[in-house]
Formats: structure tokens, C-alpha cells, sequence
């Protein structure tokens, strides 16, 4: 008999105990959203630590993995913009980008720019990489490019920059008070890395729109939101405040983390 | 069972069970799991899929788990996938949630993520502050307890431990447990398994999702087959360790929650009668 009222008793806790633990998802941590609030800021220290972790421990210099060409079993999947509609890129698509100019200005020793021809003419750098977007999903793609080191060598860093924002042409966000365009924005570490190349072709074929041409930037050791797209002008900077709500990005500015090699 | 049978029942010594590294570290853990599932989930929303490989196969087919919506002749459902199986998953929230006229199309529904609504940034940020807080918890716990001898006595498993497990289940089965110094061959068997195989897989399956992490520690991504299994495994190892917990608190529940829990918290924790007695228990 006892043992019959014991049972039926640990049942009946049992059950409330497991009530209590579906409610408790809920909303009650929607707050950590906020990212003006303590408990954000506080949080958001977590990205400075395992950012410093991996410069610490990862080497400068250390490739990202490269793959066979067997891995290429499918097209680059395209995400986020994939035909951009800003007059100024429609304009520049219709010529075949003939016109394209990449820019390298900001705290640098001479501004200079690279028609897409003269990339295309310097020492070129053909990866298999395995692309990683943040939402979970990676895709494995034949990437062929000119390394960036050295185009950022000719514009001449200067000793008081400690960032590239890299501008693109796409209208990522449309709102009523204008487009949004893309930008996002690395260390020089990540910008003088032997893989990060201004990739202007995929998979053997010239990069396709909907994959960033004229020019995409690889930063293989990242996650695919800092892998931009469209890209026209590389500005080297001391502060990332004034660009965008201040976070280093489009997407960093609606809460990713800006290191992004996570 | 009456009052009076209860004062008359002989009881168990009183014995100092719980070091506080044990029970700090218990805590931590708590509160780490809870918000690394619920963000865990809001992750796997993002992209409510899981692969076998390198890579996600959107022109082939490497998927083993998918949860989504489709349009049937009753209107939508959500759909979980597994195995290449199709289960309507309407009933659990799965693929579609909320009521009639508002439907919300995730994987998970928003009563089991942090935030409620579809916010992968927000999720991110907080699934890694908790990592970071779980894996040093347990660089912590093992320390502490390699050297004050928790791992040998109570963690890993003897022969006898081992030769003990059927009576052990049967014991469980009948809801009789007996309240000893040390844990019985079952509880071993379990917190081996969650410290020395679901936690190290899970934080190594974790950090091969990493590409920074790839570059340095390429002979992560070949151990486990691949990032997207990697990614399969932290999701499998994840709901092996929501059953752990499930077992957990029922078993608390059934050894007694009152002594168990007070375990827990002061260290204190009262045996079954017929426990020889030591140094430094109370009566």
C-alpha cells in the first residue's frame, strides 16, 4: 500500500517538476536582446575573449583547410543579396563591369584603385575551400583570386591603422529612409592573410552575380557574413565607430559578433 | 506510513557526501546547460537541418534530421525528418507552432529558445558566454576532483561496480535505492558517460564548427568526419544529455528530493540504515 501512495506521489512531482521546466523557456530571457542592456554588454565580452583566444593560439599565417576537387559537388550556394539593385551596380553589371574600380583609400600612404583587368593580371591564388554560413550550413567551392596582401602593400598601410571596412555595392536592407548597403570589416591580420584573395572567379567560371561579382573577398578562416560581396572600396581604419550603428558590419550592427571565426 | 512509524525507523549516518567543488561546479552546470539548449535550439533554427560530411548537400542528399513546414490538403503542417522518414510533427511544436490564425514556421518552437523569437545573434552571444563558463566549470571540476579524489571513488567504474549493475537495475526498477557512502554502479555508469564522454564530445564538436578553429586544429574536422557531422553529433550528444538530465531529476525525485537536493547544497546527506559509520559523520 505504501509503496502504491509513493509511486503515484513521485508521478504526480515528477510531472509538475516537468511543467515547470517547459515554461521556463518562454520569453523571460528575451531581455538579452537588447543590446544597449548590462546584461548584453556583459555577455558580448564573451566574443572579445574567444577572439583573443584564437589570435593567441591560431597563427597569422595558418591556411584553412583546402579540399580535393572530388568535395566540389555542387554550385556555390548563393545567400543574402544575390542581384543587387542600387542604380550605381546595375550600371556597372550592363558593361560587363568594364568600368568596375577597386578602391583602397583611408589611412594609407596613396590611395590607388584596380580596374577588374588589372586584377585579373596580378599573381593569382586558386583555393577549394569549404564556405560556412553562420546559420549553419557549408558549402565546399573552387575560389580564384589575387591575393589582397599585396595590393594593400602598394597603397601603403599606414602604422595607425588597425582595420579594413570593406564597402560593397548591394542593397542588402530596403527602408523608407533609403537602402542599407553592405559592408563589413576585418583585422589586418585576417586582411593579409595568404587565402583572403579578391576572388573574381568560382568554380572555373567567371563569379556570377549571384555569388558577389565583380569581386568577392574570401576570409577563409571566417564565417560567411565576413566574406563580402560586390565589393568596391577597402578603407583602412583606426575605428570602426563611424561606420554603420558602429559595429564593424551590417549584420554585426544587427548583433553577430564581430570576429565571425566562430 | 504513519508519523509515529517514522520517528521509530532507525536512520541512516549523516555523512559529509558533497565537496563543494562538486556542488559549485553542479550548479554552474545548471545553470550553463539550460541557457546553452535553449540558444543551442535558436541556432539550430537558423538552419533546421543536419548532415553527414563536409558540407550540406542542397544539390544531393547527405541530410539526416530536417524539421519543416508542408502544404497539405488540411492546410500546413510541420514535418520532421528523420532518416529520410517524414513525421508529421504539428502536435510537438515542430516546423509550425503558435495557434490557427498566427502560425509560426521554425524548427523549434519559441517556448524552448532564448530569445523566444527567431534572433541568431542574440543566441549566439549567449550560447557562447555559457560555453565559455562550461568549459572552464569543467577544467574546474576535474582538478578539483582528480585530486581530492572524486573521479577515483566515485566517478569511474570498478570491477565490482561493473559485476554489481543487474542488481542495480532491479533495484532502480522497484524504485528501492540504498543511500551508500559512495554512488552505486548505475550512478557511475552515468556521470562517467556525461564527464568523460558527452561533455569532451560535446566541446570538441562544438569548437570543430569553428572555422578559426579548423585552421589550427585540422585533425578535428577528419576525427569527426566533417563539419556537418561534427554539427550532427553536437546535436545528438545535446539530446543525450537532455535524456541525462531527465533521468536525473527523476531519480532525484524517487531517491528522495529533500535529502538529494540538501546533498547538493550543504554537502549533508543522509544514508540508508545499516551504513557503517565513520570519522566526521553526524548521527
Amino acid at each position: 500500500m505504501s509503496r502504491l501512495i509513493t509511486r503515484r506521489n513521485f508521478l504526480r512531482t515528477s510531472a509538475v517538476a516537468g511543467s515547470g521546466l517547459i515554461l521556463a523557456g518562454c520569453d523571460q530571457f528575451d531581455f538579452l536582446a537588447d543590446k544597449s542592456g548590462p546584461a548584453r554588454q556583459i555577455m558580448e565580452r564573451a566574443n572579445v575573449l574567444t577572439y583573443s583566444v584564437q589570435r593567441a593560439v591560431i597563427g597569422e599565417q595558418t591556411l584553412a583547410r583546402e579540399y580535393a576537387a572530388s568535395e566540389i559537388r555542387q554550385g556555390m550556394r548563393p545567400n543574402g543579396s544575390v542581384d543587387p539593385t542600387t542604380p550605381e551596380y546595375l550600371a556597372l553589371k550592363e558593361a560587363n563591369f568594364a568600368g568596375y574600380k577597386l578602391t583602397i583609400k583611408g589611412l594609407v600612404d596613396r590611395e590607388v584603385s584596380f580596374s577588374l583587368a588589372e586584377l585579373r593580371n596580378m599573381p593569382e591564388r586558386t583555393q577549394i575551400t569549404r564556405h560556412d554560413c553562420v546559420e549553419g550550413w557549408s558549402c565546399i567551392a573552387k575560389w580564384t583570386g589575387t591575393p589582397l596582401g599585396p595590393l594593400l602593400d602598394m597603397a601603403g598601410v599606414k602604422s595607425t591603422a588597425r582595420y579594413c571596412v570593406y564597402h560593397c555595392f548591394d542593397n542588402i536592407q530596403r527602408t523608407l529612409s533609403g537602402d542599407i548597403l553592405y559592408y563589413t570589416s576585418s583585422d589586418l591580420i585576417d586582411a593579409y592573410h595568404p587565402q583572403s584573395i579578391l576572388s573574381y572567379g568560382l568554380n572555373d567560371e567567371v563569379l556570377p552575380v549571384s555569388n558577389g561579382a565583380p569581386i568577392r573577398l574570401r576570409i577563409e578562416r571566417a564565417l560567411g557574413y565576413k566574406q563580402p560581396k560586390y565589393l568596391h572600396t577597402i578603407e583602412l581604419v583606426d575605428d570602426l565607430t563611424p561606420f554603420g550603428k558602429g559595429r564593424g558590419g551590417y549584420w554585426e550592427d544587427t548583433g553577430y559578433d564581430w570576429y565571425g571565426g566562430i | 506510513m504513519s508519523q509515529a512509524n517514522a520517528a521509530t525507523k532507525p536512520k541512516g549516518p549523516l555523512i559529509y557526501r558533497q565537496s563543494i567543488w562538486t556542488r559549485v561546479t553542479h550548479w554552474v552546470w545548471a545553470i550553463c546547460l539550460f541557457f546553452l539548449l535553449l540558444t543551442g535550439l535558436q541556432i539550430f533554427n537558423a538552419h533546421p537541418a543536419l548532415y553527414i560530411g563536409q558540407q550540406s548537400g542542397f544539390e544531393f542528399e547527405n541530410s539526416v534530421f530536417k524539421i519543416g513546414a508542408v502544404n497539405t490538403d488540411a492546410g500546413p503542417r510541420g514535418q520532421t525528418t528523420v532518416l529520410g522518414q517524414n513525421f508529421d510533427s504539428t502536435a510537438l511544436g515542430l516546423g509550425m507552432s503558435g495557434n490557427a490564425e498566427r502560425p509560426v514556421y521554425t524548427g523549434f518552437p519559441g517556448g524552448v529558445t532564448i530569445p523566444s523569437y527567431r534572433d541568431l545573434g542574440t543566441g549566439r552571444v549567449v550560447h557562447f558566454f555559457f560555453g565559455w563558463i562550461f568549459v572552464a566549470t569543467i577544467f574546474v571540476w576535474f582538478v578539483a576532483s582528480f585530486i581530492n579524489g572524486h573521479i577515483r571513488r566515485d566517478i569511474v567504474p570498478r570491477p565490482s561496480d561493473i559485476a554489481g549493475v543487474p542488481k542495480d537495475v532491479v533495484d532502480h526498477a522497484t524504485l528501492r535505492f540504498k543511500h551508500g557512502r559512495t554512488y552505486g554502479p548505475l550512478q557511475k555508469l552515468a556521470y562517467f558517460g556525461v564527464f568523460f564522454v558527452l561533455f569532451p564530445l560535446i566541446v570538441a564538436t562544438g569548437l570543430t564548427m569553428s572555422p578559426g578553429m579548423n585552421s589550427i586544429a585540422p585533425w578535428l574536422l577528419d576525427l569527426f568526419g566533417g563539419r556537418q557531422t561534427a554539427r550532427t553529433i553536437h546535436f545528438i550528444v545535446m539530446l543525450l544529455l537532455v535524456a541525462f538530465f531527465v533521468i536525473h531529476i527523476l531519480m532525484v525525485f524517487a531517491a528522495g528530493p529533500i535529502n538529494e537536493l540538501r546533498s547538493m547544497i550543504t554537502g549533508w546527506y543522509r544514508a540508508s540504515p545499516g551504513t557503517p559509520s565513520s570519522e566526521g559523520d553526524k548521527p
